[in-house]
């Protein structure tokens, strides 16, 4: 998608650094069908970053209702499952926190369907789930839902096409370019090696970083398992130029 | 300094809707604002079929080009965000609440024309394509726009919004005849 005459443009000063080619799936990726008829055939156009691409919007507590991090809470009773932590810290590429920034997730529940009208899958809705959560990092980049552990589904793409077990993940930064919708995914799902999602990810050292670690360090005796995802978002050019120009 | 790799898009899949939409999100100003308009359009796929399971978000700056962000040290006006967010519906429609954004001028002295950075996610998209939003009023300052310039003649008039009952028309085409341009951000 990313033809390497565009990619050699120097980066501007003050923008965000351009990701390595394999970092995110190609837009053209004919094992998941759907791209077939959505990816643009047309080359990017390289956007040099200006004003528009050096801010983004600010969400705060206002958007934030009290049980938003709290999945298994939203409901008079608890959702069915395995309850879970999720937690991690969001960082730039720069391995700076982006703090007081918004984290939105949706996922399915524990039998894997959606409270959405269009998914039919024959497993039951839970009352008590939602599936959706929202929060805010905190001062150091730190944010941390509870919920349950989502269900595999089955979803047609080719035969016995199951989706391995994922949450859905939206993230602002502070910039336009840093903008990222991803999925998390827990370690050694046995369905990793069908998905075409999964695999699209063309490096396979980017692919791990969608993998969640479980950490035993976060379980709660008798109440919750817990796993850590910590999401990456891209970093400003700025500030190592600015650090050698000190250094020096 | 330690550089991360950056971790990887994934699509938003077809249950965006269930997590993605607020009941404000298509307003980047507030509703009443003055000069406050309705930038509406389709989303269509290659085989010019409605998209009914995507979701636009746009930023820009205010009327008077500036941006409601830390970064930006101007006070935007009031009621402003800046932000849209909007799901589109079974006819593919979306549409966002905004005002005419200024032109932007920017610290070397370039002049942007007034444009909305505009991000379409859906499923079948494993990552946000990104396009831009001009306006036909503007066409002396977008001939001299430096984003602008980059796009083949022939491809501009994918990024001119058209001006419609209540505001302005603005479709994309993710793929085929007429396809929009789409930027590597
Ligand atoms: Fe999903």
């Amino acid at each position: 998608m990313r033809s390497p005459r565009q990619r050699s443009e120097p980066t501007e000063h003050g923008g965000y650094r351009r990701d390595p080619e394999g970092t995110h799936p190609p837009l053209d990726s004919p094992s998941y069908r759907s791209t077939v008829l959505r990816h643009p055939k047309q080359p990017l156009i390289l956007l040099p970053h200006r004003m528009t691409e050096l801010t983004g919007p600010v969400f705060g507590e206002d958007r934030i209702g009290p049980v938003d991090h709290d999945l298994t809470r939203q409901h008079a009773a608890e959702p069915q499952g395995q309850r879970i932590i999720v937690h991690g810290r969001l960082l730039d590429g720069n391995g700076k926190p982006v703090p007081h920034s918004l984290v939105e997730i949706w996922q399915a529940n524990a039998g894997g369907r959606y409270r959405h009208t269009g998914d039919r899958w024959p497993s039951p809705l839970d009352p008590n789930f939602d599936g959706v959560g929202r929060t805010l990092t905190d001062a150091r980049g730190n944010y941390e839902f509870i919920t349950i552990k989502p269900g595999a589904y089955p979803w047609g793409n080719h035969d016995n096409a199951w989706r391995p077990a994922h949450i859905h993940f939206s993230l602002f930064g502070t910039a336009f370019p840093q903008r990222l919708v991803t999925q998390m995914y827990f370690p050694d799902d046995p369905l990793f090696a069908q998905d075409p999602i999964f695999n699209s990810v063309p490096d396979p050292a980017a692919r791990q970083r969608m993998v969640s670690e479980f950490d035993l360090a976060r379980t709660v005796d008798h109440w919750a398992l817990a796993f850590r995802f910590d999401i990456v978002l891209r970093g400003s050019a700025a500030t190592p130029f600015e650090d050698e120009e000190h250094e020096a | 300094m330690t550089e991360l790799g950056s971790t990887p898009a994934q699509t938003v899949g077809p249950y965006l809707a269930i997590g993605l939409p607020w009941p404000d999100g298509p307003y980047a100003t507030v509703e009443d604002a003055e000069h406050a308009v309705w930038i509406r359009g389709i989303v269509y796929d290659g085989a010019g079929v409605p998209v009914p399971d995507a979701l636009v978000e746009t930023w820009q700056a205010d009327q008077y080009g500036r941006f409601a962000s830390p970064a930006d040290s101007n006070e935007v006006a009031t009621g402003f965000r800046g932000f849209g967010r909007c799901p589109t519906d079974l006819e593919g429609l979306y549409g966002i609440r905004t005002v005419r954004p200024g032109p932007v001028r920017e610290p070397d002295g370039v002049e942007q024309a007034p444009h909305i950075d505009v991000a379409v996610f859906a499923r079948g998209l494993l990552h946000q394509v990104v396009t831009r939003i001009y306006f036909p009023e503007n066409e002396r300052a977008n001939a001299a726009d430096p984003v602008l310039t980059r796009v083949p003649m022939e491809r501009r008039d994918t990024l001119i919004a058209r001006i419609g009952p209540d505001g302005y028309r603005f479709d994309v085409r993710l793929q085929g005849a007429g396809e929009t341009v789409f930027f590597d951000v």
